[in-house]
């Protein structure tokens, strides 16, 4: 690919965060360190610190989230920042305004960042085409694109966890079709340099030729995919993204891709079984495997908002460079 | 920047800790001090804090401090590459507290640090034991103790070299930058 990158700024710094794809090794070990030093934060009697004080964020929801959306505004505000949350089932779209009107009349009044979440793949990319070069845009999940932030606390509880992803062997079960999520986290463990990823799902919830769109193996039994793996991260199935008839009942795919205390005993014993998040009990997993000794679900919850901070706080510290251009060109 | 030379070299650093020791000592035993807290900003100070805590034989754990977070020039430079958590194993409520670091210019570094440890509680009191107290403050801050005290050209730069030995480097900042 010779253009360049939409998110990275002249001299190769993150000025966007849009998706894990066509990003380095090392600036996705740069955002896990970073976001090692913000999880101490939180240690802290006074839970922030004032590196974005002053700036502006705005969480543009336009679908529906309780866990992205708030841990994206305990993350701005934990770095200081105002934050703006925009329900905007409720809002001026409603009436008709388009993306970018949007985007303009948020920037008129000083917003720094636009947190951005869409049913539409590539939203993200839209809005950082046309936002004025000082604003920021994070993808906070776009259709079926795209869902880097969720990917990078996922690859920061597997780095705390297992220290080196040079050997690990990393299941993703579930919904592979529909998951935005898993995208990301196959691009991620991939740039990280995870030897051995693997997707297990029906052959109605994979995407054609995902082994080598994506350089992982693809399994059909749950029991065989998760073989001597370290880490399993098991999706949510997509209940409001299935209109067709992928699946049998949810009774039935419980019974052939539910993990549980049993299923689990093929995984290596200290695997950790993580879920993005909101669980489906008696669904995806087993309440046993969900609350058990092996799950780091919340601590992926605690770990987003780390990876939030370190990513909001790259792209908001580099706008100075966004700034200087501006007035170097006279459009200050 | 011209290449460094050595400006104080490691048998020299090691005698300005074993000053810094003492001061520190009768310091506290002045205050009626028993069992501060001790805390090093990285990198530096935290390398001179280790020498200083042994030499004290202080009991408590040694913390460490990354002022990142806290740094005035983030909207001009943006992240520094390098952060590291903080470290505070302790409490700093009611707390004396003996913040560490190896050279003292402009004091923003330690206003930085000031306000990293207030937001981890209310300490007692803090004392400042810097390696070097140099010119060219733009705060007013003062060190409580230090190892070395000089006043050089502004173009002249001090960086503390390490882990082991300790020696302080000098560098110009020129054209060559």
């Amino acid at each position: 690919m010779t253009t360049p990158n939409p998110q990275l700024d002249a001299q190769g710094r993150l000025r966007h965060f849009l998706t894990i794809d066509g990003l380095s090794r090392e600036l996705l070990i740069e955002i896990l360190d970073q976001a090692e030093g913000f999880l101490g934060v939180s240690q802290q009697t006074v839970k922030k610190v004032p590196l974005c004080r002053g700036k502006v964020v705005a969480n543009l929801f336009f679908e529906t989230s309780t866990r992205t959306r708030t841990t994206f505004e305990l993350a701005a505000k934990r770095l200081s920042a105002d934050v703006l949350n925009l329900n905007i089932s409720t809002s001026a779209t409603a009436k008709g305004e388009t993306l970018l009107d949007t985007l303009r009349n948020l920037e008129a009044m000083h917003v720094d960042m636009f947190v951005v979440r869409h049913a539409e793949s590539g939203a993200a990319h839209f809005m950082a085409a046309h936002a004025a070069p000082h604003v920021s845009i994070i993808n906070a999940g776009d259709g079926r694109h795209s869902h880097p932030t969720q990917a990078m606390l996922d690859m920061l509880t597997i780095r705390r966890h297992k220290l080196d992803f040079s050997r690990l062997r990393v299941a993703i079960v579930g919904d592979i079709l529909h998951s935005r999520v898993a995208r990301s986290q196959m691009i991620a463990l991939k740039t990280l340099g995870v030897p051995d990823v693997r997707v297990i799902a029906p052959r109605t919830l994979l995407p054609a030729r995902v082994e080598e769109a994506f350089g992982v193996s693809a399994y059909h039994d749950l029991s065989e995919g998760i073989r001597d793996a370290d880490v399993v991260i098991m999706l949510r199935l997509q209940r409001e993204r299935m209109n067709s008839a992928l699946l049998p009942s949810e009774h039935e795919y419980f019974q052939l891709f539910g993990l549980t205390e049993e299923r689990l005993a093929t995984a290596r014993p200290d695997a950790i079984v993580m879920h993005p998040g909101p669980i489906n009990r008696g669904v995806e997993m087993d309440s046993q495997v969900a609350d058990g000794r092996r799950s780091v679900i919340l601590e992926q919850v605690t770990n987003g908002i780390a990876v939030r901070m370190a990513v909001m706080s790259m792209c908001l510290g580099n706008q100075h460079l966004g700034r200087q251009g501006q007035e170097e060109t006279g459009h200050a | 920047m011209s290449t460094p030379d050595i400006w104080k070299d490691a048998a020299a650093v090691a005698a300005a800790i074993d000053t810094m020791t003492e001061r520190l000592r009768a310091r506290l035993k002045r205050r009626g001090i028993e069992h501060p807290l001790m805390i090093g900003i990285h990198t530096g100070g935290v390398w001179v804090a280790e020498r200083l805590y042994a030499r004290l034989g202080l009991t408590e754990p040694l913390g460490h401090l990354d002022i990142s977070f806290y740094r005035d020039d983030f909207s001009r430079i943006g992240m520094h590459p390098q952060v590291r958590p903080s470290y505070l194993p302790v409490g700093v409520d009611d707390r004396h507290l003996i913040l560490v670091d190896d050279v003292l210019q402009s004091g923003r570094t330690i206003r930085a640090a000031l306000n990293v440890l207030f937001d981890y509680g209310r300490p007692a009191s803090v004392t400042l034991a810097v390696l070097l107290d140099r010119d060219g403050r733009e705060l007013p801050i003062a060190a409580d103790v230090a190892g070395f005290s000089a006043g050089l050209g502004a173009d002249e730069q001090i960086k503390l070299n390490g882990p082991e030995p300790l020696l302080m480097l000098r560098a110009k900042r020129g054209a060559s930058r």
